[in-house]
Order: structure tokens, then C-alpha cells, then sequence
């Protein structure tokens, strides 16, 4: 048993953690107010780039840098669209969505058929050496780590810092945070930046360490999913990891049933995220409160400076 | 006053301030000088540039010329981070607090340095218990009463020791035993020497409270002087050119059917901040006016969307139109019985801002003034029908084909009473009538819904607006923490046993909340 259980722990935890990387990005974001559905176009091109930097530097945290600044600089577009024009949020993060997908695959074709070395574990001093949970927890890509201690950090950052008081306050009204005199947009500006770069990143994830190549279009709707966990976790960043997990969960258990020759069409097996992400979203909005306590009050909305 | 041989320069001097928008000129050429420790009314109707130079002293807004003067010295106020380390502090009309915040991040929030909330918090009750401003610092901001969060805005004005306070129509919310509450506070601030200006449209707080007063009147200054000396209708003169217009109000005809009844109505509110309807009985007849007074937040919303048909209800019985138990009836169904229903907000739930005013005429009155046949809209009879509510109302607009959104809010909430009215309603439930209207347009608003009830109409008032209530209504009740007490004649009631219903207290209304734990908001 704790052969198989080691195994589908380590599996979940990579399978989960891009989606951790770009919920979080997503729910920072949001909590001030803005709505970016532009997350798959932005892991997308975060993706690519880490890629291409990795191929040509050979240096994984290069390339792990390069797909953070495209991430952020896609976000950009996003902001200097839906905040400084003022454009409509939902069609501007629809439109970087598509934008993303097709300018990584334009980016990505000659570097198609390029396969990468996935880097090597890193293995915690002393805690890896505990009997089952060394390996199943201390024993990960140095990035999974990374993405434990920001989702602390933004957890730390949103309830505890003077600064995220401020975000929380302009995601709920901008108005009010502008009228004691708070620079609204350039609050939301760095949400949105930080957003990107955290797309960028989980991206980035997927093309030089989950699977260590690029392939058109391989996030395959996890930029959406993650969109899904930030509702799903009603905007608090514990439960973002946790629902990420549960969805890479659920993502592995269809590779091991299909190993295991269930005799369900592979299809169907591999449209179980969406499907659980659907379900999870119904359930929720049965109870409307509590997702209207927690949501930013005035998320996707327009702010104009001199109304 | 120590009005002529003061040397001590003026906390604040604007002179000519000039802000023009694209349509209007704002403020006009406005002088304005207050005293360290002076209590100065501004004193205009809406729309007559007070919000406006208001916006300027606390740097919202830049006025396009004139000069500011702050203890004599020549000064630019850029921000409200600028105005604030002057020591201007401003508390708001409608709220600038943050509802999914404790009350003591929302302090937190305007302060500059402040980084430890247990501290702050001490802070928040040392000062809230020396100028008689009770607060629990750690509650959330959405489960305070309305007077509460007044509390928490100026507390948060009042911890930054400010030397000039502005007060923007702050008594809109209130029960009258929290305005004398509020005064109260107002004079010890004063008395430290800090300044206030106090904006508002109600003579007699400002008689009863300011020791000077400017009068605007669309965007210039057409009175200095000193309440206390003055009349309300010498007031009255310099902020509207005219003599108080006086609401023509006989006695009412009595033994009209019950036309609206509420019998038992109890209704959860979808909204998390909101508050839910328990028991309310009321019946409203033919040829009368009821009033609902209350300060909002206490069930208003939920009521208006259980009368209007906007909430259907789970069970018809509690709200009967006409002799129809009317409760799951969607709003159309209930119009075509006869009952007609003006909102609170005008635009986007009276009128659709983009929409023609023929349109928006057209959204309600097609069943019953037979504008649409066959599925088509007949353009005559409606251009008719608007054209008429336009002028039977004096709208002043460019005509039926005017955007709702480009009336002022007097002009369009004359157009929507018109519109409603004319439908002959055989029952009228209105929010807020004159809510933000001037004065002329109020008083024509009142007259025609007394009218519309000699005419034989049963007529539901809901307003924050005491005065308005006793001028036009026949009976008045009071909505206080989703309860409606009984409803009185006016005549037999006055203003401070209404007040004091509005904080829940009224003789039978202990059952479920002992009497001690309310308290006046």
C-alpha cells in the first residue's frame, strides 16, 4: 500500500502545484478589485518563455525567471487595457486569454520537437529521512516549495500587513479607498502584475518541470481551473492550496485508473478536473453568502478616477 | 462672535473658487472664511455647488481658479493625503467605510502610521467613550446600525486631532434623538477649537447649532450670515429666491376599503447585510396616505421588494392588493391589478439611463394605458403618454426622445412620479419621494400625491424624512429592525414619539428583544 500511496503523493503535489501558482496570483488580483481571465493565455506565454530560456541558458531558474516576466508583462497588457483605458474587464481578460494562446504557439514552433532534462529533486536535510512522509512531502521540485512558502506569504500579506489592508480595501470599494486617498489604480496595477507573474510561473512549471517540453496549447484549460479554485476557495489562499491539491488529485487518479485498466473510455476519465470543477462550483453557489462575504465587493468592476 | 476685533486669521479663507464642469459651472466665485472653533453652516439646496467645494477642500477635486488660504498662509490642496496632514478631516454623506472590515482596520485605513491594531484599538474606545460615541472596535463594519458607522467616520476624522472638520448633510441618517446626540459632540469638538463646516438643506439644526452660516445658490454665494439672528424663512429666501412653497393637505375622507393589506408578512433578506421582515401587519385604504418612517438599513429594501413584486414571496397570503392574495405575484401581475410602484433609485431601477424618457415610459405603462397592441408598440399613443407626463410634471428636458440620464434628478424624479401617476394607480407604494430633489420639486411631488389620494388611491410613503411624513401622510408607522409598529394617525403623534419608535420602542414591541438591549442609532 505505502508503495503505491508515496507514488500518487508526489504525483498530486506536481500535478496541483501550477494550478496553486496561478489561483494564488489570481486571488491577489482579485482582492483588489480586478478581474483577469486572462490566466491561460498568461501561464501560455509564461510557459514558452521559461522554455526557450531554459533551452538556451540551460540554467532551469532562467528559465523559471523568463516565464515570470512574460507572465507579468502579459498582465500588463491586461492592465494598461482594463485599468488605465478603462475597457471591459471580462472581454479584455477573454481577449489576453486567446492573445496567449496564439502567440505561444507561434513562439513555440521551432522548439517543438526539443525534449529537457527535468531538474532533479530536491530532498530536505533530515526531514526527507522521516519512514513515509520524507518522501511523500520533503522530497519535491524546489519550486513546490516555493509555492508552500508564498502561499504563506500571501496569506501572512493579506490579514496581517498594513499593505494588504489597503489591496483588501480597494477590492472592496475604490471609491472609498480613493475619497481617505489611496492611488487606486496603481494598487490595482501591481495586483494585476503580481497575477501575471504568478502565471507566469506556474506556467512555467509545466513546460521545464512537470513536463519538460512544449507542447501548443499543454496547459490544456488550467489557467480556467485555477480561475475555478479561486472562487472554489472563496478568495483565501489556504484553501487554494488545498482545492489545488484536490483537483491534481483527481487528475492523477485518472492516470492510475487508466493504468489500472478501467474499463472507461480514456476520454471521459481525462474530462474528470472539468467535471469536478463544475461540481464543486455548484455546490458552492448553493450557499450564495458565503461566497458574498469573501468576494471582493467590487470585483470586475470599472473604477474611473474622476467619477 | 467675536466677529469684528478677532486677529487671529481664519483656520480656512477660499476666495473666488471657480469649478466648472462640462454642462455646469459648479462653484461660482465662492467666498467662504471660518473661524478656530466655529461652527459654519453651508447652507443650499442640491445641486447648488456645496459638494462640490467640499470635494476642493479636501482635494478630490481641483478648482479651476481661485485661492485657498489655511491659517493665513497661501496653500494648494492636492490630495487628501494633503488635506489630511493639515488636519482635515471629512465625514461623508454617504459612507466611505469599508463593510467587510472590522472598525478598527477601517480607522486603521485613514491613519498613516498606524501599524499596531491593539493599540489603535484602545485608542478607538479611549476616545469614543470622552465624547459619548460608543464602539466595539473589533466588529465588522456591515453589522453596524447606520448611526454606528457615522460613529466610526467620525471617530476616525476625530483620531487624527483635526483642526478643521467637515460634516456633509450628516444628520440624513439619523433618529432625532441621535441628531441631539451628535450636536452634543459636535459642540464639545468645537469647543476644543477645532473648526466645522457643516453642510446641510435643514434650517433648523443649522439654527440650532451653527454660529455662522453661507448660503449657495447654483454655485455662487448669495448670503453671510448669522443663523441665530436670522428666520427660517429669511433662510429660506437666500437658499431658494423664493418663499418656502407650503403642501395643500385637507383632511382625509375616512372608511375607504382596505385595498394593500400585509397580514403576517415575514421575509428573509437575500441580501447578507440586509434585514430580515418579521410579522408585519398593516392595511393601507382608498383615499388615504400611510407613511413608513425608519432609518434605512431596517428592513426598507426587503419591504419595497415584497410590496413591488420584485421578491415574490413563498405564500401568497401575506400581502393582499385589492382583495387578491397578491404575495407570488411577479411585479407586472401586481401592476396590472392596479397597484403603481416608484423606487427609491431613479436610475437603473425607476429609469433606464440610456433609455428615451418614452422608453422608460413605456416599461411600465404599456398594459395599462394600452400602448402596445398586437406585440407592437403604437409610437403615437406613447409619444402621447410621455409628452403628457412631461408636461402635467413641468420635466424640464429637450422631450420624449431625452436619455433618462441626461434629466437632473428633480427633473426625472418628477417624470417617474408623472409616469406612475398618471396610470390612475388604484394603489401607489413610493420610496423616498423627495430623496436629493430641491425644494420646488419636492413640494410639487408632495401636492401631487395628495391628489392622487383625494382622488380615492390608496398611497404607501416609505421615507427617512420625518417632516415629509407628517406634512402629506394620514397615518404613519415605523419600521425599526425589520418590525413594523402600529400605525398612528399623525395628527395624534408627534416627532419625538416617532423618533423614539425608530429605535425599536414602542408599546408592545418588547416581544424577542428586551427593551434594555436596544439602543438609540
Amino acid at each position: 500500500m505505502t508503495e503505491l500511496l508515496v507514488p500518487i503523493v508526489v504525483a498530486t503535489l506536481a500535478a496541483g502545484t501550477p494550478l496553486v501558482f496561478a489561483a494564488l496570483g489570481e486571488l491577489v488580483t482579485e482582492k483588489s478589485g480586478v478581474l483577469n481571465l486572462g490566466v491561460e493565455g498568461m501561464m501560455l506565454v509564461g510557459a514558452i518563455a521559461a522554455f526557450a530560456a531554459t533551452v538556451a541558458s540551460g540554467n532551469t531558474w532562467v528559465g523559471v525567471i523568463a516565464g515570470m516576466l512574460a507572465g507579468a508583462a502579459m498582465s500588463l497588457v491586461f492592465a494598461a487595457l482594463a485599468l488605465t483605458l478603462q475597457a471591459n474587464q471580462v472581454a479584455a481578460g477573454l481577449a489576453l486569454s486567446l492573445f496567449g494562446l496564439g502567440l505561444s504557439a507561434f513562439a513555440g514552433k521551432p522548439l517543438e520537437s526539443i525534449a529537457l532534462q527535468a531538474p532533479l529533486v530536491f530532498r530536505i536535510p533530515l526531514l526527507s529521512d522521516v519512514p513515509l512522509l520524507g518522501p511523500m512531502l520533503f522530497s519535491h521540485q524546489p519550486l513546490v516549495y516555493l509555492s508552500w512558502l508564498l502561499v504563506a506569504l500571501v496569506s501572512w500579506f493579506l490579514y496581517r500587513s498594513r499593505a494588504g489592508l489597503v489591496l483588501r480595501a480597494v477590492g472592496e470599494s475604490p471609491v472609498s479607498a480613493n475619497a481617505i486617498g489611496y492611488p487606486v489604480i496603481a494598487i490595482r496595477y501591481l495586483a494585476t502584475l503580481f497575477g501575471g507573474a504568478m502565471a507566469g510561473i506556474g506556467g512555467a512549471f509545466l513546460s521545464i518541470v512537470y513536463t519538460p517540453m512544449w507542447v501548443e496549447g499543454m496547459t490544456a484549460g488550467r489557467g480556467w481551473i485555477a480561475l475555478a479554485l479561486v472562487v472554489f476557495a472563496t478568495w483565501r489562499p489556504g484553501r487554494v492550496l488545498a482545492g489545488a491539491y484536490l483537483f491534481g488529485g483527481v487528475t492523477i487518479a485518472q492516470f492510475f485508473a487508466q493504468g489500472a485498466g478501467v474499463a472507461v473510455a480514456s476520454q471521459l476519465l481525462s474530462s474528470l478536473p472539468y467535471l469536478a470543477t463544475i461540481v464543486v462550483l455548484v455546490l458552492i453557489s448553493r450557499h450564495p453568502n458565503i461566497i458574498r462575504l469573501n468576494a471582493p465587493v467590487s470585483l470586475g468592476k470599472p473604477y474611473h478616477p474622476d467619477a | 462672535m467675536h466677529v469684528a476685533a478677532d486677529p487671529a486669521p481664519p483656520r480656512l479663507a477660499l476666495s473666488g473658487i471657480r469649478k466648472i464642469y462640462p454642462a455646469v459651472v459648479a462653484n461660482d466665485g465662492i467666498d467662504l472664511a471660518v473661524r478656530p472653533g466655529e461652527i459654519h453652516a453651508v447652507l443650499g439646496e442640491n445641486g447648488a455647488g456645496k459638494s462640490t467645494l467640499m470635494k476642493i477642500i479636501y482635494g478630490v477635486v481641483k478648482p479651476d481658479a481661485g485661492e485657498i488660504r489655511w491659517d493665513g498662509r497661501q496653500i494648494e490642496i492636492a490630495h487628501p493625503r494633503a488635506a489630511r496632514s493639515l488636519g482635515i478631516g471629512m465625514v461623508f454623506q454617504h459612507f466611505s467605510l469599508f463593510e467587510t472590515l472590522t472598525v478598527v482596520e477601517n480607522v486603521a485605513l485613514a491613519l498613516d502610521r498606524e501599524r499596531d491594531l491593539a493599540a489603535l484599538s484602545r485608542r478607538i474606545e479611549e476616545v469614543s467613550a470622552r465624547y459619548g460615541l460608543p464602539l466595539d472596535p473589533r466588529r465588522l463594519v456591515h453589522s453596524l446600525s447606520v448611526g454606528e458607522r457615522q460613529r466610526v467616520e467620525i471617530l476616525r476624522c476625530l483620531l487624527q486631532q483635526p483642526r478643521l472638520l467637515i460634516m456633509d448633510e450628516p444628520t440624513s441618517v439619523l433618529t432625532p434623538q441621535a441628531v441631539q446626540k451628535l450636536f452634543d459632540t459636535l459642540r464639545q469638538i468645537a469647543a476644543e477649537g477645532c473648526s466645522i463646516l457643516y453642510i446641510s438643506h435643514k434650517l433648523d439644526e443649522i439654527q440650532a447649532l451653527c454660529h455662522a452660516a453661507t448660503v449657495l445658490r447654483a454655485g455662487k454665494v448669495t448670503g453671510n450670515c448669522d443663523p441665530r439672528q436670522e428666520s427660517a424663512s429669511s433662510l429660506a429666501r437666500m437658499m431658494i429666491g423664493k418663499d418656502l412653497p407650503v403642501c395643500e393637505h385637507p383632511q382625509a375622507k375616512q372608511g375607504g376599503e382596505a385595498r394593500l393589506v400585509l397580514a403576517g408578512l415575514s421575509q428573509r433578506s437575500e441580501d447578507p447585510f440586509g434585514t430580515d421582515l418579521r410579522d408585519i401587519h398593516l392595511s393601507v385604504h382608498a383615499g388615504e396616505i400611510v407613511g413608513i418612517a425608519g432609518v434605512s438599513g431596517n428592513g426598507q429594501q426587503e419591504l419595497l421588494g415584497a410590496l413591488s413584486g420584485e421578491v415574490p414571496l413563498a405564500n401568497a397570503a401575506p400581502v393582499q392588493l385589492l382583495g387578491v392574495e397578491a404575495g407570488r405575484l411577479d411585479a407586472g401581475l401586481r401592476r396590472s391589478l392596479g397597484l403603481g410602484f416608484v423606487p427609491e433609485e431613479r436610475l437603473g431601477r425607476g429609469a433606464v439611463p440610456e433609455m428615451t424618457l418614452a422608453e422608460n415610459a413605456l416599461l411600465t405603462a404599456h398594459r395599462s394605458m394600452g400602448l402596445v397592441r398586437g406585440g407592437l408598440v403604437r409610437p403615437e399613443r406613447l409619444r402621447a403618454f410621455a409628452r403628457d407626463a412631461i408636461e402635467k410634471f413641468t420635466v424640464k428636458s429637450s422631450g420624449t426622445e431625452a436619455e433618462a440620464k441626461s434629466l437632473s434628478g428633480g427633473n426625472l424624479q418628477k417624470f417617474i412620479v408623472g409616469r406612475e401617476l398618471l396610470q390612475s394607480p388604484r394603489v401607489l407604494v413610493v420610496s423616498q419621494p423627495t430623496w436629493g430633489v430641491d425644494v420646488g420639486a419636492a413640494a410639487f411631488i408632495r401636492q401631487a400625491l395628495v391628489e392622487l389620494r383625494n382622488a380615492g388611491a390608496a398611497i404607501l410613503v416609505i421615507s427617512e424624512e420625518l417632516d415629509e411624513l407628517f406634512e402629506i401622510c394620514d397615518r404613519i408607522a415605523v419600521l425599526a429592525k425589520g418590525r413594523l409598529s402600529p400605525a398612528v394617525r399623525a395628527r395624534n403623534t408627534s416627532v419625538a414619539e416617532i423618533g423614539m419608535w425608530m429605535s425599536g420602542l414602542w408599546p408592545g414591541a418588547g416581544n424577542g428583544a428586551p427593551e434594555g438591549t436596544s439602543h438609540v442609532a
